[in-house]
């Protein structure tokens, strides 16, 4: 019987498959799981996975498309360190992603307090609508509507802070504001994002803990600090997480409204590199912003979770 | 825990100055804030759309008029007069819809494979998957762009659709909501003689609807916004998407009239806007599961 079997199995690799046995459906599923992950794995390695290791070979070489690469090791990375350009448009971005993902944060969870009051159920549609809209547009659109909102002369914004007695504000032409200006924009459009999260991470936390606490009378602050904020605090990280992840990537609103500019007071590390790569072709040293980058995002990441096993507190 | 109570009372006598306030005052200066926070955040929309419906000479009058007052439709006329926009908003929904098509074929597949079928290596793969999930588009972009080159899809709407065919973000999304569908159900359609891919296509792919709705609108609506892979791989006006078109009318318009390219934004508005009409429940539950990439 046994040699049988395995007779079969050499003989025919249908009859191996379509064997009516327990074993034989066992070795179905193994080949369809196999044909089910093919297009994604093999996509994610043509398209994701290999081009991260590309880059770095890539940052090791000095190719302007036109010619054939040059082997120059680490001469693109002692090039950026001292090109002001690059220097400059990390520190924006680090002074951007401190501020927007900081305000967002708290901006987010006062926003997802406040709606937890008591209030008509339209209402709260009304507001989760409203403070999520601005998120369904693009950047390219909100960043050509904010940049006509903004103009200083003729600018809605202006107008209305004109007659609050505010003197008009040079929001996109001046190198001290224009990264603030950035930063605005940015909440505009992404605070419904997080707000609906920190929403999510209220509802995971029973209700009975939150209002009786409240009943109980613990004060504002310490119903905020002992009660709200330890149960949160997985939400807080993901949103931290992610807000740093995206913030240190931001481009399209940023680039519509500024270019970069004035000078480069806005330019952010991402439009370094997309000048670097596709306005000037220098394809090596691009990729080697785009490790550098790669690189901060990473360790940014790791930090923030081993931090996190010091403050997030899991149910 | 209970002794500590008593405490927390007598700290309440401290009043600050929130607490001096009636409880139904403070209630109705928050509705206040609230209300004055959503009017800043709808705003610049409702400028959009009215402005779009203003003459030119008229659409940088101060003070702002909120409401349209002289529904000058040739706005809108003139957008398609400038840029060859009916091709754009033609490539955008064909780029959208072929990414959402793919990204759902392949993640389905995928997800399932990974949730429900056991062969070797499965884990093995499945955190190569996990891991490609932390890897930022900036990292990849100048290896795809170069690939794309090679194979000769630059500048055409295939280099937009072909990368995103795959997605490691929905592979994980809908392999959650596969796993949460019972066991029980395989066994009865094995016992009324089902094969394998009867089973996976019209036993659990319906049962995970949910799943694929909300990858659907994610992908959607990222798709739709998309700015920086089609600025990269983009050359010609025809080829354009739409987010690219409003920024090329932006830079046209630069002297001209602001109307006209408010006329372009509204109209860019209107496919998420209906999405999110439609499929609200479905995008917030995205956001919670912690999907949306750029």
């Amino acid at each position: 019987m046994q040699t049988a079997v395995t007779a079969r199995k050499r003989t025919s690799l249908a009859g191996w498959l379509t064997e009516p046995t327990l074993a034989g459906m066992r070795r179905r599923k193994a080949l369809l799981g196999y044909l089910f992950v093919l297009p994604t794995i093999l996509g994610i390695l043509v398209f994701t996975a290999g081009p991260v290791l590309v880059s770095f070979g890539l940052s090791l070489y000095k190719w302007n498309v036109f010619r054939p690469p040059t082997f120059v090791g680490l001469e693109n990375y002692s090039r950026l360190v001292s090109d002001t350009r690059v220097l400059v448009s990390f520190a924006n971005s680090a002074r951007f992603v401190i501020l927007a993902i900081g305000l967002q944060i708290v901006f987010s969870l006062l926003l997802a307090l406040a709606l937890r009051q008591r209030m008509a159920t339209w209402m709260r549609y009304y507001f989760r609508t409203t403070f999520l809209l601005p998120f369904l547009l693009s950047g390219a659109a909100t960043g050509v509507v904010l940049s006509y909102l903004l103009h200083q002369e003729f600018g809605v914004v202006n107008y209305y802070l004109g007659l609050l007695g505010i003197p008009r504000i040079p929001w996109l032409t001046s190198s001290d504001v224009v990264l603030y200006t950035v930063v605005l924009a940015y909440l505009w459009q992404f605070v419904g994002f997080s707000l609906i999260t920190m929403l999510g991470g209220l509802s995971n936390i029973s209700s009975e803990v939150l209002d009786a606490a409240e009943v109980d009378g613990a004060s504002g602050w310490s119903w905020l600090w002992q009660i709200v904020l330890p149960m949160l605090s997985p939400t807080l990280l993901f949103s931290a997480v992610i807000g740093v992840i995206g913030g240190l990537q931001i481009f399209d609103q940023p680039y519509v409204m500024t270019r970069g500019g004035p000078g480069d007071a806005s330019r952010t590390a991402v439009m370094t590199l997309y000048e670097a790569a596709f306005k000037n072709q220098e394809i090596g040293y691009a990729s080697s912003i785009a490790v550098i980058l790669f690189v901060v995002i990473l360790a940014i990441t790791a930090f923030q979770f081993a931090m996190s096993k010091r403050w997030v507190f899991y149910q | 825990m209970q002794s500590s109570w008593p405490e927390k009372k007598n700290a309440r006598a401290g009043h600050s100055v929130a607490e001096a306030l009636p409880r139904h005052g403070r209630r109705w200066l928050l509705l206040l804030c609230l209300f004055a926070l959503s009017v800043i955040m709808v705003g610049p929309i409702v400028w959009t759309i009215s402005t779009s419906l203003r003459t030119p000479a008229a659409s940088f009058s101060l003070p702002p008029k909120w409401l349209p007052t002289d529904m000058a439709l040739e706005n809108y006329a003139e957008v398609f007069a400038r840029i060859p926009f009916w091709r754009q908003i033609f490539n955008s929904f064909f780029v959208t819809l072929s990414t959402v098509f793919g990204q759902l074929c392949t993640a389905a597949l995928a997800g399932y494979a990974f949730a429900r079928l056991d062969f070797p290596g499965k884990t093995l793969l499945f955190w190569l998957v996990m891991a490609t999930l932390m890897i930022p588009l900036q990292a990849t972009i100048i290896p795809v762009f170069v690939l794309i080159s090679r194979i000769g899809l630059s500048d055409s709407l295939a280099a937009l659709i072909v990368p995103a065919l795959f997605t490691a973000f929905g592979t994980f999304l809908l392999r959650q909501y596969f796993m949460q569908a019972p066991k029980e159900f395989e066994e009865v359609a094995l016992i009324d003689g089902a094969n394998q891919w009867y089973i996976f296509s019209r036993v659990y792919l319906p049962l995970t609807a949910p799943g694929l709705a909300v990858l659907a609108v994610l992908a959607f609506n990222g798709t739709w916004n998309e700015f920086y892979r089609p600025l990269v791989f983009l050359i010609t006006d025809a080829n354009f998407t739409i987010p690219l078109g409003l920024n090329t009318l932006k830079g046209y318009m630069m002297t001209g009239s602001i109307s006209v390219v408010l006329a372009g934004v509204s109209l860019s508005l209107i496919p998420v806007i209906l999405v999110y009409l439609f499929g609200q429940r479905y995008l917030i539950e995205g956001i919670m599961v912690g999907g949306l990439k750029g």
